[in-house]
């Protein structure tokens, strides 16, 4: 295994870790629920009353958290590699898969198993193996010239 | 008068929450897509930074969670909601291992995907309305199920 030196970046990663860890003890402290993007979006699908506001809140905290990083720094590099075809796809499929298996990579894997629910162990360990090996597959299996026009930047 | 100042402090404190969220996710570099992929491939130049990012949450996550199942209302008075579900089916499984691949291909998760959308990028936008459509149309499924069996 190599490991990226030039782009490993230990220490913001654990503070940010740290943080986004602070934001799901704020909302399950005070709020009394689950900082999982996907249950709290899914809620205002089929709304029940007094249940829409916080739960359009905390995505509009999402949204704004980039506008008030900049009001201090310089926004990091976000480099989409996907095309926009791909990018539906995938919006569709994640949108219809984190629903079914009740949970995505905050709701499962940050609050789930810092709860040490043994439903967001399986259900991470499911998400992480079929990254690595799809990645793998993009990457290391598919032919280059295939994979550029499925538009999956390899 | 009481209950409406409490219900203008959950929503205070939700919008708080996304926005340090969102602010850890920009400073863990988990914002970026390439960054996530490069996580994910394991037999290319491998990035470790999601592991740490994932350790740094979940260590303190763990003394919250700790604190939130002692309690029966939270700070500010409102029920616990959390999940009681401990049977591992097949929805679980596969739903996890989907998502996976949807992850694996784009690199975008929906946490991110928000933070993304709040910068204007047009990709951003893309994902989000395609992931909002796959909502709905599990949620279609799903009332059709519970239509022709309603148990």
């Amino acid at each position: 295994m190599l490991i990226d030196w030039n782009n490993f970046s230990p220490w913001t990663a654990l503070a940010g870790g740290a943080i986004i860890g602070i934001a799901s003890a704020i909302f399950v402290l005070f709020n009394g629920r689950i900082a999982g993007i996907c249950g709290i979006l899914g809620g205002l699908f089929r709304p029940q009353k007094n249940d829409i506001y916080w739960r359009l809140a905390f995505i509009i905290g999402l949204i704004i958290a980039p506008l008030i990083w900049q009001l201090f720094l310089p926004l990091p590099i976000i480099d989409i590699e996907a095309s926009n075809g791909l990018l539906a796809i995938t919006g569709l499929v994640v949108g219809i898969s984190t629903r079914y298996g009740s949970g995505c990579t905050s709701g499962h894997g940050v609050c789930g198993i810092s709860r040490l629910s043994p439903r967001s162990f399986i259900a991470t360990l499911a998400f992480m193996f079929a990254g690595f090996i799809t990645v793998y597959i993009v990457r290391h299996v598919l032919d280059y010239e295939i994979g550029f026009k499925l538009g999956l930047g390899v | 008068m009481k209950k409406h100042f409490s219900n203008i402090l959950a929503v205070s404190c939700a919008l708080l929450s996304g926005a340090i969220f969102g602010l850890g996710l920009i400073l863990a570099g988990m914002t970026n897509p390439a960054k996530v992929l490069a996580f994910l491939d394991l037999a290319g130049l491998w990035d470790p930074s999601l592991a740490l990012v994932m350790a740094g949450a979940i260590g303190v996550g763990l003394l919250a969670f700790a604190l939130a199942k002692k309690r029966s209302t939270s700070f500010l008075g409102l029920k616990m909601h959390l999940p009681s579900l401990r049977i591992i089916d097949k929805r679980l499984v596969i739903g996890g291992l989907v998502f996976g691949i949807g992850w694996g291909l784009s690199g975008i998760c929906p946490a991110p995907a928000f933070v993304l959308l709040g910068t204007g990028t047009t990709k951003a936008i893309i994902f989000v309305v395609f992931m909002l459509i796959g909502m709905e149309i599990f949620e279609k499924i799903e009332s059709y199920r519970k239509k022709i069996s309603p148990n």
